[in-house]
């Protein structure tokens, strides 16, 4: 299992470091060092040298590194990591030098708790937060009764809830969000186009809620006959911990007692019927070697009452451009020659709409002329109340002892951030 | 920015009003802000000041609290940058007795580390560790223990015992879930006081404990010890699983944490089945994990399955199971680049194994622009794999499309991936032949070079079909400068030496420079030589000669020097016998379904998730003994 877990900034230099086991000594940093971080040849996220092994995940200017002695389970090791950054995050905002330098105490604390002998233990941020803070905790009588619910927390079978949560609005709310992945090719014909979707819960409820969930999913349609009208079909879904598997497995029902606050609730993949929101029609002609002329448009494809926010059409141009003008009636266009592309930012585009670029790129000579190996058009965009999938909440029934009014909220949003690739 | 009530029962109607909701809510977690330590930290990390240590040591002996406190702080500081601290020992073991727990873990991990190194100031720590192990606070006591565990310090271990019979079973599940692996660190550091204090026994028991938990843990402890055990020689199985501990293993794996389910799921893996009925027990009930979220726990249980499924005989069970199995591993694509490379690699071997496993969902397999390259190459490999008459137009789309990208790796393994699939797919070889000349005509000289490389291979499947393509290929002639395109197109040439016109002038070319050229290529132009003059004897009699002459005169390779022998003498003895051997019909090439040895492949499916299962190696390959550490490494480095 992991030996030793470490965390190194840009330059190689020791944040922090764990030995969890008695394999490895300290200095097997430096091998890190020299081996990884100084060599820019690396290509996998996994180094073994002689039987030590390092995996790897960059985060903004941080190796967040764990070594293993042994055949190791390397799935569990990065999830592990990831898992590691996102406690980070929740504690500290953001995960880079700064913050690891200024909270090493706390990470010293944490990845303590979350990890014993290089086996992962309970990493539920909520229950985490609960027993180690930035207050200091004493020791007193009263903590005494304070830890023993904690522990208890923490290893019970819902180790994921107190007990005691009370709030005077008992409230869910309920965010679908919907990341489209896609890739058209230059004919626009779709090559791939599928939906990941998260599903995201803020419980705010009292007690022990035994919570209830569905969506108009063809899995739910086939057990309760609504009718076929507008059952979406889901390749796959995925639970947080919470949900009990075997019950969907066998009923097909989403049954959970949630967490206490946000968390992720559901995964899901839908490969087929995907609305796809906008629609970007490029054209792009290479004129001579000087000049390359560009006309894309977007058009959204959705009801005008919707719109789609914070779009960021990325349009690549050669490497030896030297100028780009740019004519756009909505948005601002810019061309940034340290990325080779053009940025085009238009803050709001209504259902129905059509907006279009114009530009022409300038080229010098080059003494090698190298084919542009056009990379493709990248959109990033959000259309809120909108889902790509027309996966839609169906229901979310809570029931508790006392029997207690709540109140739900839906929300859905469907957005594309590095993932909408148009070819052209 | 609204959100919509969701009533029971009922579809969504636009009649329910919109409330608006502050978009704080949006900002998910909250911010906890360390103002008391941000300034101080900054400190820490300032460059060392003269007699650093002494004043530490002052400060550690302060009468103030908030300044002792502060000051192991900066001593963990200086110990995590690897300065020496370790002679601030006496001085940091005495803030150990607090009812601060902050101060408490600190003292703790710098004890950790220092406790090797000072064995004698170690025992007067002893006392307070064994007093905590009783403190009514369970954090407190599974603190303690867990720490004992970890101080590796030979006169501590022995004081260690007792407080741990205690805490393994103590009433609070949080400690005895971490009593647990102190058991598999005792074993670690002395396996004689395990075996002495009949833990084994105990932790045998735990895994009927109440709590999934400390069932998990337990279920890790003992696993930890069995492969410490079997790496130390031994032949004792010192974790039994029987009939009895599969039910209580089963019952926890749904109840207890993420990480627990990759433990139980590891050791029903390790289960014998006695009859098929268990068998199939088994997979059904493992078969729900599939859903996590966690994508260990998912590959752990497809490494359930898979291991389990061999003993199923029923095949509608069989096939649910695969079917099951298919879209849960397509999900996991969308996990961040490592652990989608894990699964990549995974997949990759399941393929190898049961082929039709994801035969529809080749499309989720493309790369997209942003992948990072290892990602993408798997991606390559796999697509190639699952290519088939329905889709292969989709993908020689997409190989044409990553033959433009920049990466020159790529792109070459992307020309490499059109020849497999006209090598594989006979209906779509045209297609491929016409892919790659489009490719030829960018004139891209590392595309040309592999280009010409892959279209060798599909002359050798499809041998006198694709002739048409030859002049094309001899007017690169001149871009080829790497040995293996080189030897691709000499070897085409005289294979086809009848069918082109100027065949002897083009191998003329390379018998010139000969003796400059690279071994390879100076083999293949002797072979396709004397296969033109067998086939066009009139006309190169001349160049065969000249051949012959430089290759065992010139050259400096035996290899070469031979191979000239053997022709000549035959050319010379038995021209009939020359036709028969360098003109014999070969026998045609195939892509191999599986790249790993079938009894390699087998193993493999038994370690899926595991770092053998990356690297598609058996696990004795890089780890274990025998093998050079990389502490080694480092020493060879320095020196």
């Amino acid at each position: 299992m992991i030996s030793a877990f470490f965390i190194f900034n840009q330059k190689g230099e020791v944040l922090i470091s764990r030995l969890y086991r008695t394999d490895l000594k300290r200095s097997i940093a430096d091998v890190f060092r020299i081996q990884v971080v100084s060599n820019s040849d690396v290509r996998s996220p996994i180094v073994t040298l002689g039987s030590t092994s390092f995996f790897h995940v960059r985060i903004n200017n941080l190796y967040v590194v764990a070594v293993t002695k042994c055949n190791a389970n390397a799935a569990l090791v990065f999830e592990y990591c990831y898992r590691f950054i996102a406690i980070a995050k929740s504690y500290f905002g953001k995960v880079d030098e700064e913050a690891v330098k200024n909270n090493f105490v706390l990470i010293y604390e944490l990845i303590d708790e979350i990890n014993d002998f290089g086996y992962p233990q309970n990493s539920e941020i909520d229950t985490l937060k609960t027993y180690i803070t930035t207050e200091s905790i004493m020791s007193t009588a009263s903590a005494v009764e304070e830890s023993s619910k904690i522990t208890t927390q923490a290893t019970g079978a819902t180790s994921w809830r107190r007990a005691d949560v009370k709030y005077k609005k008992n409230e869910a709310f309920v965010d679908v969000v919907e990341t489209v992945n896609l890739s058209m090719s230059a004919k626009g014909t779709v090559l791939r186009a599928d939906v990941d979707g998260h599903i995201l819960m803020r419980a705010y409820l009292s007690g022990t809620p035994e919570c209830k969930f569905g969506l108009n999913d063809k899995l739910v349609i086939d057990k309760n006959d609504h009718g076929l009208g507008d059952a979406v079909e889901l390749d796959d879904c995925r639970f947080h911990q919470c949900v009990r598997l075997d019950e969907f497995d066998s009923q097909r029902t989403i049954s959970f007692i949630p967490p206490d606050g946000e968390f992720e609730l559901m995964r899901y993949r839908s490969t087929s019927n995907v609305k796809l929101p906008l629609r970007v029609i490029p054209t792009v002609n290479e004129i001579g070697t000087t000049q390359v002329s560009y006309v894309v448009t977007v058009r959204t494809n959705f009801n005008n009452k919707l719109s789609a926010t914070n779009v960021v059409v990325r349009i690549p141009t050669p490497l030896n451009t030297t100028t780009v003008d740019c004519k756009v009636a909505n948005g601002k266009a810019k061309y940034v020659p340290a990325e080779n592309v053009v940025v085009w930012k238009i803050p709001r585009i209504q259902g129905g709409a059509e907006v279009t670029f114009t530009g022409t790129a300038q080229l010098t000579s080059t003494t090698h002329r190298q084919v542009w190996a056009r990379p493709p058009i990248d959109v990033d965009f959000q259309v809120l109340m909108f889902t790509a999938s027309g996966l839609i909440v169906r229901f979310l029934k809570v029931f508790e002892k006392s029997n207690y009014h709540s109140i739900k909220w839906v929300r859905y949003l469907t957005k594309a951030s590095g993932t909408y690739q148009i070819r052209f | 920015m609204s959100y919509r009530t969701i009533c029971c029962e009922l579809t969504l109607a636009s009649s329910h009003t919109a409330r608006p909701i502050p978009d704080s809510h949006l900002a998910c977690s909250p911010i906890i802000l360390r103002t008391r330590f941000t300034v101080l930290m900054s400190n820490f990390r300032a460059p060392p000041r003269k007699g650093e240590n002494f004043e530490l040591a002052a400060d550690l002996n302060s009468e103030y609290k908030e300044k002792r406190k502060d000051a192991i702080k900066r001593v963990i500081a200086n110990m995590t940058v690897q300065k020496d601290v370790s002679g601030l020992f006496p001085d940091v073991l005495k803030n150990m007795q607090t009812d601060d727990l902050e101060q408490k873990k600190l003292v703790y991990l710098y004890l950790m580390n220092y406790a090797k190194t000072q064995p004698e100031l170690v025992i007067l720590a002893v006392n307070t560790f064994v007093k905590d192990t009783d403190d009514p606070n369970p954090l407190v006591r599974a603190l303690a223990i867990r720490t004992m565990g970890c101080l590796r310090a030979e006169k501590i271990i022995d004081y260690l015992c007792d407080p741990l019979q205690k805490c393994l079973r103590d009433e609070n599940p949080y400690v005895r879930k971490t009593a647990a692996l102190c058991v598999a660190k005792l074993y670690d550091l002395k396996p004689e006081l395990v075996q002495e204090n009949g833990f084994l026994e105990t932790l045998r028991d735990m895994i009927a404990d109440s709590n999934p938990m400390v069932v998990a843990n337990t279920v890790a402890a003992l696993s930890d010890i069995h492969n410490a055990a079997v790496a130390s020689g031994s032949n004792e199985d010192i974790f039994v699983i029987t009939g009895g501990v599969l039910q209580k293993l089963l019952i926890a794996l749904n109840e207890c944490s993420e990480w627990g389910r990759v433990a139980i799921l590891g050791a029903l893996s390790r289960y014998e089945t006695a009859d098929e009925r268990e068998s199939e027990h088994i997979c059904e009930r493992v078969v729900p994990q599939l859903q996590h979220a966690n994508a260990s726990v998912v590959l752990a249980a497809v490494k359930a399955i898979m291991i389990h499924i061999r003993h199923v005989q029923t095949e509608n069970l069989i096939k649910q199971l695969v079917r099951k199995m298919a879209p849960p591993l397509v999900t996991l694509l969308s996990n961040p680049p490592e652990v989608q490379w894990v699964a990549l690699r995974n997949i990759n071997l399941l393929l190898q194994k049961r082929p039709d496993i994801l035969s529809s969902e080749m499309r989720v397999f493309f790369c997209k622009y942003n992948d990072p390259l290892y990602v993408k190459v798997e991606k390559l490999d796999i697509m190639v794999r699952l290519a088939g008459e329905n889709n292969v137009d989709a993908l020689l789309s997409e190989l044409k499309e990553y033959a433009s990208e920049v990466d020159v790796d790529f792109v070459r393994r992307s020309i490499k991936a059109i020849g497999q699939t006209a090598i594989k797919i006979d209906e779509a070889a045209e297609r491929c032949v016409n892919v790659l000349l489009e490719l030829i005509g960018t004139r891209v000289s590392y595309v040309v070079q592999e280009a010409v490389v892959v279209m060798k291979d599909i002359f050798r499947k499809y041998p006198s079909t694709y002739e048409g393509v030859i002049p094309t290929l001899c007017a690169n002639l001149d871009e080829l400068d790497e040995p293996e395109a080189k030897a691709s197109l000499i070897w085409i040439i005289g294979e086809y030496a009848n069918k082109i016109d100027n065949a002897d002038e083009l191998l003329g070319i390379f018998v010139d420079t000969f003796t400059e050229e690279s071994y390879p290529v100076q083999l293949q132009t002797l072979t396709a030589v004397v296969k033109l003059f067998l086939r066009k004897p009139d006309t190169s009699q001349g160049l065969v000669q000249r051949v012959l002459n430089t290759a065992t005169k010139d050259c400096d390779s035996p290899d070469v020097r031979d191979r000239a022998y053997i022709y000549w003498r035959l050319l010379s003895t038995d021209p009939g016998a020359a036709k028969n051997v360098v003109l014999a019909h070969r026998p045609p090439i195939s892509l191999p379904r599986t790249t790993i040895a079938p009894a390699l492949l087998e193993e493999l499916i038994g370690e899926v998730s595991s770092l053998a299962s990356v690297y598609h190696k058996p696990e004795e390959t890089f780890v274990g003994r025998g093998r050079i550490g990389a502490d080694s490494l480092s020493k060879r480095a320095g020196e």
